[in-house]
């Protein structure tokens, strides 16, 4: 196995010597904490997660449906200025998805000026013609979007994948602060870091404000596939912090184009549904007659303007892996400007040149299903076995269109407490960009995937990867009296506590 | 041509003791050549009906029956006037771009055997309008009267009614033709019976329908109600299959 070199978050360069300058604090915190000490608490933390069960399924592991992802206690932080430029970056990219579903599913004039290939839209099996010409309340189709990233210095970020159909993982992000707050409180005293548990007040806010024309005060719904879904945990905690309820499609029923949740006090008109189910099952008239998990009507209900559902059906051609080389392109389109946030370089399997170069570089690049998620179906060259290499070549020459290739970042690491102490382990990165009427707003924070194994650079749960905090700096105290938010934060916490 | 149709449908809900909420596709648009006299759907309950759009742009129409029941009549009534246009489809309301209808779909998935059918029935066409009437006469000659010989091409087990023009819409696909699946009426000496073709886009023509279980274009005895990918697309009841729609009469008054 190799190991390449990379941008430490802390260290700065791989030869620094001495800490970057603003995280000198976290170093010493790292040099003055005991190893035995940072392990009781972040196996306080994990027993936490497993009482509140946060776990996941990993599929495929019969043995293992009650999984926790594990956690680590070191967190991640990123400076004020870093995280300022980042998100000049995701709103951007996120106004342009947003354009770009409600151009392809209406006027379609990127096709028109020849930006894209018509095909790789009518041929793609993510564009549903079943919802063409329907258009959501307020035009915002990608209400919720967690964004990929990996990073390879202080202020480059490649995009790694643009989820914006029913991004998960929300939930470790609040949990892990929560567990930080608690478990690290020296931290937030050393660092002024941005609040993130107003996430569940801000989704809400986006609920209501995309909500149907004319509707007063909104009634909103999370809808999940049920507790066999590995995200149901997320699923009912975020319904749960907004205070609203959390339903199956069996709670629900259309009647005259309007969507009603069944209550034991009888029925209640809803408005706004987040749902957490794929487009395939939200309508068996409309999509899949077979899915029982689906609501028949809903989409009728839908084009008829009567309900919003966040994230729109539809969407997955925006975040589609064949879509994502176009992203520069499609973004200058509709932003007229240049992509703040860059692409990792990408080789069509599909186009005979870039399958040969493929095939000639296979030992250093990364390769990856089309259709595939979940880090299942992935090459990492640079680690991987001869037999390996020689499956993925195999597979490649047999359906070069299903494959896309990327040169191995050297994703940044982040200081990790592992079995022999605290090490470097490298890192991705998922922030929360949600999007209502009033525009578009990053949450100051996000999910931390770290591959746990030295120099591996999978940092999926399902294949062995796990998270920390991620701390986003606020600028420099301006009065001494204003009381920061994570001291309110922690004041609360501390109140919890004593009940 | 006046054509006169009343379609009944008995259609019985598959989730018994629930409230019964279902799609139909069964409302004719108005285009350069079909002009809808008059038209109503009736059904025999307590329900609420609300029309719409679906993504193909077919007229559709929501039913909302509150109180559960075994079987719902459902009766499409009107008068339709047709002209003849030799298949040629102008007027249509149209959501989506050609290019769209080349992809297949799980009930017309692209397959050697039709390729290589579709490819020998074209083998002395030349261009993509005589191309298409070539598919059409041979599907027509080979397998109008021949559902074996069908299902075999499809490997399935049975070929239903509407397999000829899935036939039609793979094999012009494969030609790298646009086509589509038509559900609709045809006008019989005494009745209108539901009916289905296909279309394929030619260029410079735009849609051109084509019947294979006659082996020509439709004329004016065609109404035409719906399209899509495939049957289940344009169905005239959402989710459910060509064949289990009973009875299949109509009355001309």
């Amino acid at each position: 196995m190799g190991t390449i070199a990379a941008f430490d978050e802390i260290m700065g360069g791989l030869d620094a010597a001495a800490p970057r300058p603003e995280l000198a604090a976290l170093q010493r915190w790292l040099d003055h904490t005991p190893d035995t000490e940072l392990r009781r608490r972040q196996q306080s933390a994990e027993a936490t997660f497993r009482q509140l069960g946060i776990t996941f399924a990993v599929y495929g592991e019969s043995d293992a449906a009650e999984r926790i992802i594990p956690f680590d206690i070191v967190p991640r932080v990123f400076l004020h200025d870093e995280w300022a430029r980042l998100s000049e970056g995701l709103v951007q990219r996120v106004e342009a998805i947003n354009a770009f579903l409600d151009d392809i599913y209406g006027e379609r004039k990127i096709l028109r000026d020849g930006i894209l290939p018509p095909d790789l839209i009518f041929g793609n099996p993510q564009f549903r013609p079943e919802i063409a010409g329907m258009r959501p309340p307020h035009g915002v189709w990608a209400h919720i979007c967690g964004i990929d990233l990996v990073r390879t210095g202080p202020d480059d970020f490649f995009v790694l994948e643009d989820n914006a159909r029913t991004p998960s993982g929300v939930s470790y992000m609040l949990e892990n602060r929560e567990a930080m707050l608690r478990l690290c409180p020296e931290l937030f005293r050393q660092f002024r870091v941005a609040a993130v548990d107003s996430y569940p007040d801000r989704l809400l806010a986006t609920m209501k404000s995309v909500a149907p024309h004319g509707v007063g005060e909104p009634t909103c719904v999370v809808l999940t596939p049920g507790h066999y879904n590995s995200a149901y945990y997320e699923h009912s905690f975020l319904a749960d912090s907004m205070g609203v309820e959390l339903v199956e499609a069996a709670d629900l029923v259309v009647d005259d184009d309007i969507v009603w949740m069944r209550t034991i006090a009888g029925r209640v008109k809803v408005d706004v549904i987040y749902r957490r189910v794929d487009d395939d099952f939200l309508d068996p008239l409309v999509f899949r007659p077979d899915s029982m998990l689906g609501v028949p009507g809903l989409i009728a209900a839908y084009a008829a303007g009567n309900v919003a559902i966040l994230n729109a059906p539809g969407n997955g051609i925006a975040d589609d892996k064949a879509i994502y080389s176009y992203m520069p392109d499609i973004v200058r389109y509709y932003s007229g400007a240049e992509p703040k946030l860059r692409n990792v370089d990408t080789w069509r399997c599909r186009e005979p040149e870039s399958l040969a170069y493929v095939l000639d570089h296979l030992s250093e690049l990364v390769v990856k299903l089309v259709d595939g998620s979940g880090g299942y179906g992935m090459l990492v060259g640079p680690t991987a076995t001869r037999a390996q290499i020689e499956h993925f070549r195999a597979a490649l020459i047999a359906e070069p269109h299903r494959y896309i290739a990327q040169p191995t970042l050297a994703l940044s690491t982040v200081p990790t407490l592992v079995e022999s102490g605290v090490a470097p382990r490298h890192v991705d990165f998922r922030p929360f960009v949600l999007t209502g009427r009033n525009g578009v707003e990053v949450t100051p924070g996000g999910l931390t995937r770290v591959a746990l194994r030295e120099g591996s650079l999978v940092v999926n749960s399902s294949q062995g990867g796990g998270t920390k905090d991620s701390f986003v700096l606020m600028p420099p105290e301006p009065d001494s009296w204003v009381q920061t938010q994570t001291q309110t934060q922690m004041s609360q916490i501390q109140m919890q506590g004593d009940r | 041509m006046r054509i006169a149709i009343e379609h009944q449908i008995v259609h019985r809900p598959t989730l018994r003791g629930k409230a019964v909420v279902q799609m139909l596709r069964l409302t004719p648009d108005n285009s350069d050549d079909q002009t809808v006299v008059h038209w109503r759907i009736d059904v025999d309950c307590d329900a609420r009906m609300r029309s719409g759009r679906d993504g193909f742009g077919n007229a559709v129409t929501m039913l909302y029956i509150e109180e559960p029941v075994e079987a719902v009549t459902i009766t499409a009534t009107g008068d339709v006037l047709t002209s003849d246009a030799h298949g040629i489809v102008r007027g249509s309301n149209e959501t989506l771009p050609p290019a769209l209808y080349l992809r297949g779909t799980a009930a017309t998935p692209a397959s050697e055997a039709v390729t290589a059918f579709a490819a020998e029935a074209v083998r002395h066409c030349d261009g993509p309008l005589a191309m298409l009437h070539g598919l059409n006469a041979a599907i027509h000659r080979r397998f109008a009267n021949d559902g074996k010989a069908a299902a075999e091409l499809l490997s399935v087990e049975e070929a239903g009614p509407c397999d000829l023009a899935h036939l039609f819409c793979t094999g012009a696909r494969s030609l790298g033709l646009p086509a589509r699946f038509v559900s609709g009426f045809v006008a019989g000496e005494h009745d209108a019976r539901p009916h289905c073709w296909a279309e394929a886009y030619v260029a410079e023509i735009g849609w051109v329908g084509f019947d294979p279980a006659i082996g020509l274009s439709p004329t004016d005895t065609h109404v035409r109600v719906a399209a899509a990918l495939d049957a289940a697309g344009a169905a005239p009841v959402a989710g459910e299959a060509w064949g289990d729609l009973v009875p299949l009469t109509g009355e001309t008054q």
